[in-house]
């Protein structure tokens, strides 16, 4: 279990790993998809973002992964003011940051075991530090017998452990993941947050957005609920929505 | 205990990282076709220009380095005798290497051209000609050789080829920039689809470079994948091309001799060596586009 389930609520803001301060965020010229979001995620925090499909959720997670900007407010990532950080520093902000992708982003042509060393390898690792450990977690995730085979060639749910693997394999401070247990099966499901748990037990800030509202009341962590772009509700979830 | 891990045909130990970008992509073989057609096109000019060039060349060096005297007999003289005697003259005059009166014979067959087969040159007082070739160091000039003839009472005419060498030379001259001009055409042409095609190919892989740039790739690293990709690709195709020129070119100088295909366009040996630059120019090109696409896709993701 986490450490401190509601630790958002607690914490002193300024110290916080994510620090939204009446952050917007658009589109282009479309309507804001994100109004006026303040809160601070504190290190080793677990939360889930839920909302109803189009409140946000993958805006909000495209924020933090530095795949977006916001059109106002202030961003705050490890400390650092996303809007005042160089160019280049940029890229080592998101190597701390493990991203499950909705649609998994998998790279077609390389196979399950390279696809899962990606992050370690842009980090500069050596293959020989860490063929052991993405193995072992490729065989965590149920992928032993695929370690070679291609994206295209697995099944949705194949898809998303391997997604899975991809952002966990380089123990990341900030674990954000976007409908992780979408494709997969209900015990498949709950393997999947127990590792999200284990990651967050290890000191792993871990947000996911979700629809799976039986996975968030297993869990008992408490959630980010938006409705129309605007956060509606932080802390536990509501008595009435657990399972 | 076995090394081997995992299962199916996959083996741990053997395993080495796969490149970031496919090995191969069939919507490379349109880039690769173009650009070895170009560097062709590109090749062929440039020997062209070389050749061309050799050819102006040569003929300022025969123009510059001959002269023609034209000898008509006196009363008291034969044609042959006033030809040798003005020949035995000019060969006296410092500047001269070599004076030579050629038979009749030769004569005849330069003026036959304009008078048709059916006159009988017999009849005709046909002028005897004097060749004169010239030393390269202090060739002696026409009025040199005309004061001489005169000295000695000979009725004769220098003919200086000089006269046409500012002709010649200004057709060489523009001979030569027109080929310049049409390579150069022919090297933009073939750096703009390297670009293009490199732009093209850069954004069929926008998912490697959006995957890689969210997991925290450099710019530099990003760009660098896709600089050494395209720049090995057109590298690959510019060799093709200029092998494909220096192959044509082989078969032209092969074809003519030790003059080349035609004496007005001589390719020498030496001259193939122009395509060697070629692979390198096509994937430096590849490269700079490459590089500057990858960085402009980037900076739209940033």
């Amino acid at each position: 279990m986490s450490r401190n389930p509601n630790a958002a609520e607690t914490a002193d803001a300024w110290d916080a790993v994510v620090r939204f301060d009446d952050v917007s965020m658009r589109y282009g010229r479309e309507p804001e998809t994100l109004r006026d979001l303040t809160f601070s995620l504190p290190q080793g925090s677990f939360h889930f973002v839920t909302g109803p499909s189009g409140a946000g959720k993958t805006s909000l997670l495209k924020l933090i992964y530095l795949a977006a900007q916001p059109s106002k407010g202030l961003l705050h990532l490890f400390g650092q003011d996303v809007a005042q950080t160089p160019a280049q520093v940029r890229p080592f902000l998101r190597r701390r940051i493990g991203v499950v992708f909705q649609e998994f982003r998998l790279l077609d042509h390389l196979s399950a075991f390279d696809n899962a060393a990606v992050p370690l390898r842009i980090a500069g690792q050596k293959p020989d530090s860490y063929r052991q450990d993405v193995a072992e977690l490729l065989t965590w995730v149920g992928l032993k017998d695929r370690m070679h085979a291609l994206p295209p060639t697995l099944a949705g749910g194949e898809k998303q452990r391997l997604a899975i693997a991809r952002a966990v394999v380089g123990r990341p401070d900030i674990l954000l993941a976007d409908e992780p247990t979408g494709n997969v099966d209900h015990e498949m499901g709950l393997r999947i947050l127990r590792l999200f748990l284990e990651l967050n037990r290890l000191g792993t800030t871990v947000l996911i957005a979700t629809h799976d509202q039986d996975l968030v009341a297993r869990s008992g962590m408490p959630v980010l609920h938006l409705e129309d772009g605007r956060l509606v509700h932080m802390g536990p979830i509501p008595a009435g929505a657990r399972a | 205990m076995s090394r081997r891990r995992g299962s199916g045909s996959f083996d741990l130990d053997r395993w080495r990282p796969s490149p970031f970008l496919p090995e191969r992509d069939t919507r490379d073989s349109a880039l690769v076709f173009v650009v070895a057609v170009l560097c062709f096109l590109a090749c062929l000019t440039a020997l062209g220009v070389i050749a061309s060039d050799r050819a102006a060349r040569g003929w300022s060096h025969q123009l510059t380095g001959e002269m023609t005297v034209i000898v008509r007999p006196k009363a008291n003289e034969t044609p042959d005798s006033a030809a040798a005697r003005a020949a035995e003259t000019l060969a006296g005059v410092n500047g001269v290497a070599e004076a030579r009166a050629l038979e009749r014979e030769k004569a005849e067959a330069l003026i036959a051209p304009w008078l048709g087969e059916a006159a009988d040159l017999a009849d005709l007082p046909v002028p005897r000609l004097v060749a004169v070739i010239l030393d390269r160091e202090s060739p002696a000039s026409a009025r040199s050789l005309q004061q001489a003839l005169s000295a000695r009472g000979l009725d004769a005419v220098v003919d200086d080829h000089t006269t046409w060498l500012a002709d010649i030379q200004r057709g060489a001259a523009i001979a030569r920039w027109v080929g310049l001009g049409v390579f150069l055409l022919i090297s933009a042409a073939a750096a703009a689809v390297v670009a293009f095609a490199t732009r093209a190919g850069l954004a069929a892989r926008r998912e490697v470079v959006e995957l890689l740039h969210l997991t925290g790739a450099e710019d530099a690293f990003i760009a660098r994948l896709f600089q050494v990709r395209f720049a090995q690709m057109a590298a690959g195709a510019g060799l093709v091309g200029a092998a494909g020129a220096a192959v044509l070119g082989a078969a032209l100088r092969l074809g003519g001799g030790g003059q080349g295909l035609t004496p007005v366009l001589p390719v020498a040996w030496s001259d193939l060596l122009a395509v060697l630059p070629c692979p390198l120019a096509a994937a430096l090109v590849a490269a700079v586009a490459a590089r500057m696409t990858a960085a402009s896709l980037i900076r739209e993701l940033s």
